[in-house]
């Protein structure tokens, strides 16, 4: 029902510190005859149960005209099976106190419930029930377009950051899916048709294209026991992924503005860089300074750009950098901020490829390298509060064709990064070649500026 | 397990029924003073090694006076500077610890927070800045203008979000010349006007010990919290306690308020000034609610606009309880040529649910959903902290989780329908809409 980028956890990263594994609880994993993958986590801290499944499937599968079908099919997910009618999905987990959602994603989509831990079989029924039995109707699809084109109003055309970010993407990425939105083109999602629709959800839902993560307070045994009752009769589908377009390759820096009614100007920059999934083995090393790259410049209060920019020179009042490492294709490192007040978005570019030169040519400091990774050691503990958040990290490393088990051995690999290699991924990939920059020029709120903004008028009714 | 081996459609409703009451250990919230007065709550998580700490001040925007942004000006500057170290020392020590700093102000809590591992060596250095940057912020000329600057840039950023445009407004209509009226941001004109004295005063009335609440969550015992407790209180003055707001007037009419925005959505808000935290009537008001608009996609407002009509994508209601009176508010979001349609059913289903209540099914269904979830209410720490801080802030009795779902479950129809009526008067509600069109 809602769609995520989730660029706030990425950057938190999904690594493990080696004695976390100890107090986080063992993952088991198993694999039913259908294909189906079962992983879970146990966590004894309270009575609750989280259920996710996740489809391997999201925006970056999608054909041009169709984007944002894997999305709306996710809306259309709750609106009933041959044994369920429309909304009673909603109906029997509110009734039993559940906590449900979903998401899409360019990579996945996810389907999710908290539970008190007694409660599961309710989801595992239910969500093997919509699994295979979905039925769509012309008058449910009727109206979930226009609750999709009311999310796309409201998450991106009515909010001018959001909006940019959308045109800066389809500007960087040429060829890769991840040039389009999540949600879809408002053209798109007023033009599909339930064929399309049907033939998407054939095509990708399927036991056989889906990964059980179940993170709380159960026995692993018992939770296997129940898949199998579930999930078992289920019958699988010849899975045949698209043909991966990789984006080609880019030969210099691309600019648009952005000219939006709005009162602030914006600024982001990304360049092209590698992922875990899209880089050679022996080059995976890349990725993870990256990643200590992305926490040098913008780990806390005391990285670089806060400190540098927001409270010396006080170019920017805000600053962020995003790196998704965890995606199936290429993906954009970006550096994004708000100018002060009194500066101009062409100072802050100018300050934030000084802070890039910077480390590009001079090795950080011990100290902040071993500042980094003490952060991220924490960063590992305080991420298991959160049942959902655990189940995010295997969920998400399973749908873009990565091992869970690559969190456990994620912070020894970030651990081994010297200064050298951050220097040396910086001058590789931060280069114009791979850039692309985009401004929000705020235009007037007003249609016109001398009319009287706002009306109040007593009422009866 | 094995009751829920044969599961088949309408079999799952009852489910619910069966498993309505559980064993399971609510935490017991331990409660006392440190030598200066500051109240402390705790409980103990042994299970992650990590604590988190808050400080939570009677200074929030309702303390503002009538200087509207001063209270969050005073809370942000806690960190950007504080017994002699500077804002980027304060930064790397606690990046350093690998601790996380927080903070936040609402119109009624003034908060500041930290979550660190519980390895002492990481833990105490962390309390020992904490406690200086509450009790000794430095609010120096500098730090002072650049979080000026950036309260700016967010009341800006403001204006160009029909959502917060329309939720000032809201706010304003509904609270008048209450203290509630503004936000923690201010406005343009009021915070350009603050200076430090300002800043300086606040803090020394506020920041004090009689005027704030420690809450603990953590792997710790009682001894080690009641040490970390008098680590962090140990620099505050004593003070005194803020003096009691003044009341919340009822409206006198209905009041409808257009924005123009150029906005493909119109967005609404309807209200009126709601409840109070502790309120006799909070949980039949909330259970109505929940059937009313506080339950997702299966509530009656979700189920007319959302479900039947494709109106909007998001739609709710809340009552959100304050020290004196919260705001009732109902919300949604459609596109312009929509909205007297909108409007028009969001007004029906009110009405209809004030005038006959819910069906004895509903509220059955209602207690079973809200009942059931509570085990979610108290899954991790972080839940947990948030219960404490507001049953130590509100003064809320001890057992309030204990005691939650058997208040829960006294609500009758009878009390629904009457409180709604008492508490929700349809021929006074404020109508915001922010959009490009006016309805």
């Amino acid at each position: 029902m809602f769609y995520k980028h989730l660029q706030k956890l990425s950057i938190i990263g999904l690594l493990c510190y080696t004695s976390t594994s100890l107090i986080a609880g063992e993952v088991h994993e198993f694999t039913l005859d259908n294909g189906l993958k079962l992983i879970v986590k146990e966590d004894h801290r309270a009575p609750v149960v989280v259920s996710q499944v996740w489809y391997k499937i999201g925006s970056s599968y999608e054909q041009e005209g169709k984007t944002g079908l894997s999305h709306i099919l996710e809306h259309m997910m709750f609106k009933g099976t041959k044994k369920h009618p429309p909304g009673e999905f909603s109906r029997i987990m509110a009734v039993n106190g559940a906590s449900e959602n979903a998401f899409t994603g360019y990579d996945y989509t996810a389907y999710f419930q908290t539970l008190e831990k007694s409660r599961l079989p309710i989801s595992f029924e239910l969500e093997a029930d919509r699994m295979r039995h979905l039925v769509l109707t012309e008058k449910e699809f009727a109206k979930e377009k226009q609750v999709v084109a009311e999310e796309r109003r409201m998450r991106t055309e009515d909010k001018p950051i959001s909006f940019m970010y959308e045109h800066f993407r389809a500007t960087a990425f040429q060829t890769s899916p991840y040039q389009n939105p999540i949600v879809g083109w408002m053209s798109d999602i007023e033009n599909y048709t339930l064929a399309d629709l049907q033939v998407w959800y054939q095509r990708w839902y399927a036991p056989n294209n889906s990964v059980v993560v179940v993170i709380g307070d159960v026995e692993p045994q018992a939770v296997l026991a129940l898949a199998k009752q579930h999930f078992g009769p289920l019958e699988p589908s010849k899975i045949t992924p698209p043909h991966l377009r990789p984006e080609v390759e880019q030969f210099g820096t691309k600019r648009i503005t952005v000219k939006l009614p709005a009162k602030l100007p914006y600024f982001v920059m990304g360049y092209k860089v590698p992922t875990l999934t899209t880089i050679a083995k022996e080059n995976r090393w890349e990725v993870y300074a990256l990643e200590v790259l992305a926490y040098i410049l913008d780990g806390g209060e005391s990285a670089r750009l806060s400190k540098n920019l927001v409270r010396g020179q006080q170019i920017a009042t805000s600053i962020g950098v995003s790196y998704r490492l965890f995606s199936r294709l290429e993906v954009l490192f970006t550096v994004s901020g708000i100018p002060g007040n009194k500066h101009t978005v062409s100072k802050l570019e100018k300050a934030i490829q000084e802070q890039i030169k910077q480390v590009q040519t001079t090795l950080v400091d011990e100290v902040e390298l071993e500042r980094v990774k003490t952060q991220l050691r924490a960063s590992k503990v305080y991420e298991l509060d959160s049942h959902f958040y655990q189940g995010m990290q295997i969920g998400q490393l399973e749908t873009i064709g990565l091992d869970w088990q690559l969190k456990d051995s994620y912070l020894d690999n970030i651990k081994t990064i010297t200064a050298e290699q951050v220097l040396a991924v910086a001058r590789k990939y931060l280069i114009d070649k791979n850039l692309t920059v985009a401004v929000l020029e705020p235009q007037s709120l007003e249609k016109n500026p001398s009319t009287k903004q706002q009306s109040v008028t007593g009422e009866a009714h | 397990m094995k009751a829920f081996t044969h599961f088949f459609g309408s079999c799952l409703l009852l489910s619910g029924l069966l498993l309505s009451h559980f064993a399971f250990a609510i935490p017991t919230i331990q409660h006392w003073q440190t030598d200066n007065g500051v109240r402390v709550y705790f409980v103990p998580a042994p299970d992650l090694p990590m604590v988190d700490v808050e400080v939570v001040f009677d200074a929030g925007s309702a303390r503002d006076a009538n200087k509207p942004g001063l209270a969050q000006l005073t809370n942000s500057l806690l960190s950007e500077g504080a017994g002699g170290h500077s804002a980027d020392y304060i930064a790397e020590h606690f990046d350093n610890l690998g601790a996380e700093l927080d903070n936040t102000v609402s119109s009624d809590m003034a908060t500041v927070s930290l979550r660190s591992l519980s390895e002492s060596q990481l833990l105490q250095p962390a309390l020992e800045m904490l406690a200086l940057l509450l009790a000794k912020p430095a609010f120096g000329k500098t730090s002072l203008e650049r979080i000026q600057q950036q309260m700016f840039t967010i009341l800006k950023y403001q204006q160009q979000s029909p959502d917060d445009i329309g939720k000032k407004a809201f706010y304003r209509a509904i609270f008048g010349t209450h203290p509630y009226a503004t936000l923690p941001e201010g406005t343009l004109e009021s915070v350009a006007a603050l200076t430090r004295d300002d800043v300086k005063a606040f803090h020394a009335r506020y920041y004090v010990a009689q005027n704030a609440i420690i809450t603990i969550v953590g792997a710790l015992d009682k001894k080690a919290a009641e040490k970390l407790a008098n680590t962090v209180a140990s620099q505050l003055s004593v003070g005194k306690v803020a003096p009691l707001l003044p009341p919340v007037a009822q409206l006198n009419e209905a009041k409808s308020i257009h924005i123009a925005h150029p906005s493909k959505q119109t967005h609404i808000f309807i209200g009126q000034p709601g409840v109070i935290r502790g309120d006799p009537d909070y949980f039949t008001l909330y259970t109505g609610n929940y059937i009313l608009g506080g339950s997702g996609l299966v509530s009656n407002l979700a189920k007319e606009i959302r479900e039947k009509r494709g109106l909007a994508y998001s739609v709710y209601s809340y009552f959100s309880p304050r020290r004196v009176a919260g705001p009732f508010l109902a919300n949604l979001e459609t596109r312009n040529e929509n909205t007297t349609q909108a409007l028009q059913v969001v007004r029906e289903t009110m009405r209809d649910f004030i005038e006959k209540g819910p069906s004895e099914d509903k509220l059955k269904k209602a207690k079973q959903g809200i009942t059931g979830r509570f085990p979610l209410r108290i899954k991790s720490n972080s839940n947990i902290i948030g219960y404490l801080s507001m049953i130590g802030f509100y003064n809320l009795p001890l057992d309030y989780l204990h005691t939650f779902n058997d208040n829960v479950e006294a609500v009758t129809l009878e009390m629904i329908k009457d409180a709604f009526k008492r508490r929700l008067n349809l021929d006074k509600l404020v109508t915001v809409t922010v959009g490009d069109k006016n309805p």
